[in-house]
């Protein structure tokens, strides 16, 4: 395995792959899915705090790659991890690594608004009681309201707490999944298209709320909209046919391209 | 990204947008040329006709500015345009600003033409104005052509003529300033043509605006008010 100073073979990737203040590194990263090779030799890095967008046409491997963050891969049959993804400095790939801490560590957000059949309160309490973060009832209920109110619901549920989640609006039960996801206090949160099924509105509200998690957590998200990239992330990576493209500031990815791939997908054009 | 391609999108509808942009900038620029070269020939043929031809042509000039702005405007709302797309958006916006204080430059000129020749014929100062308007008439064209050919490299070299304009445009305020000294009477004539040639030095200046969008266009580099670097 390549160290973690190590390039890649040049022309691989374009553009900042690396940060001084990574969170999480990839390196040399090859995900199949039996014979097939979906993810080819991706290096990479997120940083502190920051909001790192994956963009690419279908099929380009994108949310492959971030579901690979956080072992949800290991669910799907057939499907393999090669290379180095580590948090922290720490092998996220290590066989000792205990996995319902680690999807603790690095909570998700899926495209569909996936509520459990449970009360608004439950919902949220559910992680932090299965991993015995509260202390006490008090304890719980804190937690509930403060990750309610850092994923910008409090208001709109506070006097609904008990009612069954799936009885809000899409937009309100994506923001529930965020409280839900952020009640555990993970260090990163990937998001995998966590948009798509939403109005403008909700879709507005979900990217003013990255803009503010993004003071205390790290952000991956896959979005098909790249006006959506644009917006809410720091820094943006092109995938394309199962390689990283570039990945550069994202101000420079949407003005001055680097790579003729990415100038074409993000201008429209026939590849 | 050396290459410029403005076409091949997945809605063709945006080529046609972007096409119709660029070809609007051209007549506009080509419009814009045709009023400056009138207006120098107004004024060193006394030519009272043809200046208030270009004087009364500006409005046109005007009204393709509205016209090109709205349709980058257009554009944007409607295709939220990214990367070289939007550098050309936004860089035609710019242009088409410089092009129209062009043709008001060239409509002054035009107004001076007309009271030169109310004060009777006079050679005085046509030499001066028409070797600084060939030099600027030349990086006027240059412009427009790397802006047609989005070549970096020409827009470049064109910056570097501006220098040459601004030393030319010096050279005959003073020798303006010695007619004005040797005889008196001339002062008044001399001084619209002291207008004149500023009007002409400013024409160079926003020439060389469009050198910079070309730039930008192209390499993606914002290198205004950089003097050159």
């Amino acid at each position: 395995m390549a160290n973690d100073n190590e390039r890649p073979i040049p022309g691989a990737s374009v553009g900042e792959q690396f940060q001084d203040n990574a969170r999480m590194s990839m390196r040399n990263v090859n995900i199949f899915y039996g014979e097939k090779q979906a993810i080819f030799d991706v290096s990479l890095d997120i940083g502190q705090n920051q909001v790192m967008a994956m963009i690419g046409p279908s099929g380009c491997g994108k949310s492959t790659f971030l579901r690979s963050l956080n072992r949800m891969n290991d669910t799907i049959e057939g499907c393999r991890v090669e290379g180095q993804i580590a948090m922290d400095g720490q092998n996220l790939y290590d066989e000792k690594l205990d996995v319902v801490e680690l999807r603790a560590r690095v909570g998700m957000v899926f495209q569909k608004p996936n509520p459990f059949p449970k009360s608004i309160y439950d919902n949220v309490a559910y992680g932090p009681k299965i991993h015995g973060l509260a202390e006490s009832r008090v304890d719980l209920d804190e937690m509930v309201e403060s990750s309610l109110r850092k994923a910008s619901l409090w208001n709109e549920v506070k006097d609904r707490l008990h009612q069954p989640g799936t009885g809000l609006s899409g937009g309100q039960q994506q923001r529930l999944c965020i409280a839900r996801a952020i009640a555990v206090n993970p260090e990163v949160i990937l998001m995998d298209e966590p948009c798509s099924a939403l109005d403008p509105i909700a879709t507005a509200k979900i990217e003013e709320l990255i803009e503010e998690l993004s003071e205390n957590f790290t952000i991956a998200i896959v979005t098909h909209s790249m006006q959506q990239a644009a917006r809410v992330s720091h820094r943006t990576a092109y995938f394309h046919l199962g390689r990283l493209i570039e990945v550069n500031p994202t101000e420079q990815v949407f003005t001055m391209p680097e790579h003729e791939l990415t100038e074409g997908y993000i201008t429209g054009r026939f590849g | 990204m050396d290459k410029l391609k403005f076409e091949n999108h997945i809605a063709s509808v945006f080529d046609e947008e972007l096409e119709e942009i660029r070809n609007d900038l051209m007549a506009m620029g080509g419009q814009v040329e045709q009023q400056l070269t009138d207006a120098v020939q107004a004024i060193c043929e006394a030519d009272s006709q043809l200046a208030e031809q270009v004087i009364q042509r500006d409005h046109r000039v005007d009204e393709m500015e509205l016209e090109i702005d709205e349709a980058c405007v257009l554009v944007i709302a409607r295709r939220q345009p990214a990367a070289s797309d939007l550098r050309l958006v936004v860089a035609v916006t710019r242009a088409v600003a410089d092009l129209e204080r062009i043709g008001d430059e060239a409509k002054k000129i035009a107004k001076h033409a007309l009271e030169l020749t109310e004060s009777g014929p006079s050679p005085m100062g046509y030499s001066e104005v028409r070797h600084l308007a060939q030099s600027v008439s030349q990086i006027l064209r240059n412009a427009l052509d790397s802006f047609a050919r989005f070549d970096a490299d020409t827009a470049l070299a064109t910056m570097q003529e501006d220098k040459k304009i601004d030393m030319e445009y010096k050279t005959a305020l003073r020798e303006l300033v010695t007619y004005m000294m040797e005889d008196p009477r001339s002062i008044s004539r001399v001084i619209n043509i002291l207008w004149v040639v500023r009007s002409l030095e400013r024409i160079g200046d926003h020439a060389k605006n469009l050198c910079e969008q070309v730039v930008f266009v192209v390499k993606g580099k914002d290198i205004r008010h950089r003097n050159g670097q």
